[in-house]
């Protein structure tokens, strides 16, 4: 996340990519390259019941993403089609193609069977519903 | 592996100032250029069709999606952080030749398609080279 800054602090958001590319690929599986930044960025939270994940893909169509629960992992597959036309000549090209997987450890399991996922302008949200081992439970203190 | 490419670019942020006081992410685009039109196709996950500005105005092309915020950002117990959510923003001069009443865009799966389509004078024609 970035702020609108002024042109004095540039010198050190300059400094902050830098290091902030240095470190990007830690604590990452070795999937990629290793300071290749995982895709899709994905997003984590929870309630008592649920864990909930995002993550943005646009320009993917619905039929060309895949999610998968295994135990605590979560798996997020997808692809993005290049531009078919071939009569075309590209004055910029930031927007990448191709196909990605990403495997993200969840903090608890989750109920493979009861997950729901939608998809709803180039964002992909995930409910997944904690195993019964993992919500919380309230414990009653006994008066000795 | 197209991975790096499809991320937000968080290191580059309009210049414009907003009164709104939100993050602002700048898109990742591509521009492609076509016989009859330039084409601007730009990743704004998030944004709905009523929530997208695209102004042509003297060669600039300003395009600004609006996206609220999908969790409370105050209540929500995140596990993971690693993307911000935001508006989109960005800016382009754009060269002459473009018919302003018909441009017109389009938004699928969190992708607007921006179609510039270009003035009669500026097409490409195709000379006929005669036998003598």
């Amino acid at each position: 996340m970035l702020f609108n800054r002024s042109d004095w602090m540039a010198p050190f958001d300059e400094l902050r990519r830098e290091v902030d590319r240095l470190f990007e690929g830690f604590g990452r599986r070795w999937d990629g390259g290793l300071f290749e930044p995982a895709f899709p960025a994905v997003n984590v939270w929870e309630d008592d019941e649920n864990l909930y994940a995002e993550a943005e893909v646009p320009g993917v169509k619905r039929e060309d993403l895949e999610v998968y629960t295994v135990g605590d992992e979560l798996t997020i597959k997808g692809r993005r089609e290049p531009c078919s036309d071939e009569k075309v000549s590209y004055h910029r090209r930031e927007r990448g193609t191709g196909e990605f997987t990403r495997i993200v450890t969840l903090p608890a399991e989750v109920k493979a069977d009861e997950v729901e996922a939608t998809y709803r302008d180039g964002v992909l949200t995930v409910r997944m519903p904690k195993a019964e081992s993992a919500r919380p439970k309230r414990i009653t203190v006994k008066a000795s | 592996m197209a991975e790096t490419a499809i991320r937000k670019r968080e290191g580059e942020v309009s210049r414009v100032e907003h009164t709104r006081d939100r993050w602002t992410y700048c898109p990742n685009v591509d521009i492609l250029e076509k016989d009859d039109e330039l084409l601007v196709l730009a990743d704004v996950p998030g944004v709905k069709a009523e929530d997208l500005d695209v102004e042509y105005e003297n060669g600039l092309l300003t395009i600004h999606g609006k996206v609220e915020p999908r969790q409370d950002e105050e209540k929500t117990r995140f596990l993971r952080c690693e993307y911000g959510v935001g508006d989109f923003y960005r800016t382009f001069r754009i060269g002459e030749g473009i018919d302003h009443s018909r441009i017109h865009a389009e938004l699928k799966n969190g992708v607007m398609e921006l179609h510039l389509p270009k003035t009669d004078q500026v097409k490409p024609r195709k000379i006929t080279v005669k036998v003598q």
